[in-house]
């Protein structure tokens, strides 16, 4: 056997590298499609990045200066090139507004969003598979049409909106949940002089720090945020997974194990699961892509000062550069979250190998 | 030292939060009794620099950080009071003013405040030559001869103009927040490849004011110390906490559930259910905005004196004031904001369709089109709406054209609007700000390209005003000078490419125990060492 083994490994080696190699590709040319565009789109918006810079009283002099400092007056595919090279190094540029590097802005704002979007796809994964499944189980039922009206509402509300409700309910009236931002005022500013930014998420770093009432405090700020954007994300992954489970349902395997007289917790759970997460994984890697670039009007009604708020803030601004910079972040971990979907769709399924 | 968490803490913890649901929530609210927590969009911040900052929120803040040479009496418009100068002075010759610094004064270092300081300020300003450097280098201060025209003799400070000003011009002046004086042995210690410690200072202080900055976050907030020993007396409150907090209806809540005492951006709509809530206060200050119409002349039939008088009388001030833009602007047709030296409040003009429609059919203008450029500004398009409605009423079809601000600014300048609502902010407390500007364009041609003069970009030549407005700031005696662009105004207001409608007014809803706060009206900014709660 051992003589066998040996080249269908080496074959599986080398199908596995090219087909990582083709991923990698795939990866490198939309990052390039994302480069295009956003280069194209910050030459078409009617807004002149150098009056942003000089101000309304500018003389032309100081005008034409600021054009040649940011290089507008070279040819335009030699600017692309010049777009390309910065950004593959990590230069994504300098603010117009602040003349900071945008890469160290975006740093600095990600993790707020990251600690968000990541506790609000917890959520929605932990509420949205088992009342995917709940609803697939018993379709018709009351249990289904609840789930599905949840769903729903949850789809068709805007989210600027429930956060208001939210806020206006659960911290204005019941006093259940802390207000905007990410602390109160007074634990803020403690934050600020005690406790180290180790990651930026306010969560571990209080952690981290032992102090324990400043986690509470943050736990009870983030809650709401977090709810409203796990809800989003709740609707969608319970859809799919009642439609993917249903699907699962009906195919014969599943038949086979219920004549066999298995659990039905067990077929369901187990067998039908099992093959459910592979598409699941897809679904929930989007919808957290999603909520790390969507979360822009959460963010504003909560106060919370993530990449979101970054960008709309250079939006109104008209920051260009530094709207570009965050779109090809979000970009990127669009593409990267799409990959690291792909590798675990592989590991999941043999036959995607 | 970094500990490390355990799970029965962290399970507490948990528990802890959860449980907040049961407590009342007067327990969480209430802010720190020795901070004044404010909630305000600052996005706007770009450094804390004096040489540097000239965004509003900035300016606030530097405010409570600097101090600067004479300041304005805000009580009384135009007055000037000693501020790190005790006394000054002007020499016959009118270019050569001399200041006699304050003695007993440090730096929040404790540094002694020394003439040297303000010298260096000053230089560093004109050196670094940064947005708001014009607001001094307009007296011919240049990197070159600031050595030799910013100096130290016998302990006092000399500044020599290149021509004589009115000296009421320069001093209003030097108060504008550039003016703030910096520390110079501490600043020269952050100087890193000779950017005069500007990198630094940008999210540091080194000042005389009541507040030290104790840190800065973008999009977060700030932070502000009280130093012991501020000449004025020692601010009350020790802490300032500045949030951001872009959403005017999360700023609500915010005031409602006593987590912040002062909300700075909250908007009209909400303000008066807010101000019927005991446990607030609404304040109104009026700010420096003026907002006005801007006629091109180039566009036909928009340079008849007729058509422009006509206009002036088909702006429904009272209708809109009262309405949709109560509490937020209040009627004012000359260019001069309430507050600056030679103001007027002058309001001849108020709706009346019918007059207009009798000096145009006296004139012989026929019913016409034009274009209203407009910003997609809530506010201003509601505006735009109001004018289009009464123009109708008199036979000018207005066509809107809604754009970003950016866009239309673009338009503005470049001479391609028809008509376009505008608004106008002073740079500095001193009239000639707004007189340079919307009375003054030494070259009408397309060429001479002067976009910084509101007159150039409507084309509009003000003849005899250009004169006065050159006197005016050359004026040496305050009370003529005052009179000289109260004259000017009123010609502006009867014949100009304008029609000058608002000025606008900063609501601050604030916690009814909060005393003290003052935005600073039209000509200064927000004091918070006079905040008592």
């Amino acid at each position: 056997m051992a003589h066998t083994s040996s080249p269908s490994r080496s074959r599986r080696l080398t199908a596995g590298l090219r087909s990582f190699a083709g991923l990698a590709l795939t990866l490198g040319a939309t990052f390039l499609g994302l480069l295009l565009v956003t280069f194209v789109i910050a030459r078409v918006v009617p807004i002149d990045p150098v009056l942003s810079i000089v101000g309304e009283r500018a003389t032309t002099e100081q005008y034409n200066a600021v054009r040649e400092a940011l290089g507008l007056d070279q040819p335009l595919w030699r600017q692309f090139l010049i777009y390309v090279g910065d950004a593959v190094t990590g230069d994504l540029g300098t603010s117009l507004r602040t003349r900071e590097p945008i890469a160290e802005e975006i740093a600095r704002y990600f993790p707020a969003t990251l600690e968000l979007a990541s506790i609000a796809t917890i959520f929605g994964v932990l509420v949205g598979v088992p009342a995917g499944i709940l609803a697939a189980t018993r379709p018709g039922t009351w249990v289904d049409q609840l789930v599905r009206l949840v769903g729903l509402a949850g789809y068709s509300m805007p989210v600027f909106w429930l956060g208001l409700m939210g806020l206006l309910l659960f911290y204005g009236i019941l006093g259940w949940v802390g207000g905007p931002g990410r602390l109160d005022a007074g634990f803020e500013m403690m934050f600020e002089f005690d406790v180290t930014r180790a990651t930026g998420m306010i969560l571990i770093d209080t952690a981290l720090a032992g102090r324990w009432d400043m986690f509470a405090n943050a736990l009870s700020h983030i809650v709401l945020p977090a709810g409203v954007l796990g809800y989003y994300s709740m609707a969608y992954i319970s859809r799919m997974t009642r439609s993917f489970m249903m699907n699962e349902l009906s195919q014969e395997y599943i038949t086979t194990a219920r004549v066999k007289g298995m659990p039905e917790w067990r077929v369901i759970w187990i067998h039908a699961l099992k093959n459910v997460m592979v598409p699941l994984i897809t679904v929930i890697a989007l919808s957290y892509a999603n909520l790390l670039e969507g979360s822009v009007l959460t963010e504003t009604v909560f106060a919370w000062p993530g990449l979101g708020l970054y960008i709309t803030n250079a939006l109104f601004a008209a920051d260009m550069p530094a709207v570009l910079g965050g779109t090809i972040v979000v970009g990127a971990v669009f593409v990267g979250l799409n990959m690291f979907s792909d590798l675990l769709y592989r590991l999941v399924d043999p036959r995607a190998r | 030292m970094l500990h490390t968490p355990n799970i029965t803490k962290l399970g507490l913890a948990l528990a802890a939060a959860l449980m907040l649901g049961a407590a009342p929530s007067a327990l969480m609210a209430a802010t720190p009794a020795d901070t004044l927590v404010i909630a305000d969009a600052i996005d706007d911040i770009i450094s804390f620099d004096p040489a540097e900052a000239f965004e509003f929120s900035g300016t606030d803040t530097t405010n409570n950080l600097y101090d600067s040479l004479v300041e304005l009496d805000p009580t009384k418009p135009g007055e000037l009071v000693p501020g790190l100068a005790e006394s000054w002075s002007v020499a016959e010759d009118g270019v050569t003013y001399t200041f006699t610094m304050r003695p007993g004064v440090s730096f929040s270092s404790g540094n002694p405040v020394r003439a040297e300081d303000a010298a260096y300020s000053i230089r560093r300003v004109v050196m670094l030559n940064k947005n708001p450097a014009f607001i001094l280098t307009q007296f011919g201060l240049t990197p070159e001869n600031v050595e030799q025209n910013v100096r130290v003799e016998d302990g006092k400070l000399i500044i020599v103009t290149d021509k004589p000003y009115a000296p009421s011009f320069f001093y209003n002046c030097l108060t504008a927040q550039v003016g703030g004086i910096v520390d110079e042995l501490t600043v020269s210690q952050h100087d890193v490849n000779g950017d005069m410690g500007n990198e630094w200072l940008k999210s540091n202080s080194a000042g005389t004011g009541a507040y030290v900055l104790k840190s800065f976050k973008a999009l977060e907030g700030y932070v502000l110390e009280a130093r012991e020993g501020h000449w004025r007396g020692d601010a009350t409150l020790k802490r300032v906490f500045m949030r951001h907090v872009p959403e005017t209806a999360t700023q609500r809540l915010l005031l409602e559930k006593g987590d912040i005492d002062i909300g700075r951006e909250v908007s009209t709509i909400d303000s008066p259910a807010l101000a019927a809530n005991p446990a607030l206060k609404l304040q109104e200050d009026v700010a420096g905005y003026v907002f006005y119409l801007s006629l091109n002349q180039k566009v036909e039939p928009l340079n008849n004196p007729a058509v422009q008088e006509a206009m002036r009388w088909l702006v429904d001030y009272e209708g809109m004031t009262n309405s949709f833009l109560k509490g937020q602007f209040m009627v004012h047709q000359s260019f001069l904001p309430q507050g600056y030296l030679g103001a007027i409040d002058d309001t001849p003009y108020k709706l009346d369709v019918e007059k207009a429609k009798q000096i145009m059919a006296d004139a012989g203008v026929a019913p016409f089109t034009v274009t209203l450029n407009v910003r997609n500004r809530q506010d201003i398009m509601d505006m735009a709406q109001s004018i289009q409605n009464t123009f109708g009423q008199a036979g000018i079809t207005v066509e809107l054209q809604v754009a970003t601000g950016k866009e239309v600014l673009e338009l503005y300048r470049a001479r391609q609007h028809g008509i376009t609502i505008q608004n106008w902010g002073p740079d500095y407390p001193d009239p000639h700000t707004n007189a340079s500007t919307f009375a003054l364009n030494t070259d009408n041609s397309d060429e001479a390209k002067l976009t910084g003069s509101l007159a150039w970009r409507n084309a509009w030549d003000p003849a005899e005003l250009n004169a006065m407005t050159m006197a005016a700031v050359e004026e040496r005696d305050t009370d003529k000078r005052r009179a000289l662009y109260e004259d000017i105004q009123r010609r502006h207001q009867a014949n100009s490419a304008f029609v000058t409608m608002f000025q606008s007014i900063n609501q601050t809803v604030m916690q009814a125990n909060v005393s003290g706060f003052y935005t600073g009206g039209s000509t200064d900014s927000a004091s918070y060492w006079l905040v008592t709660k």
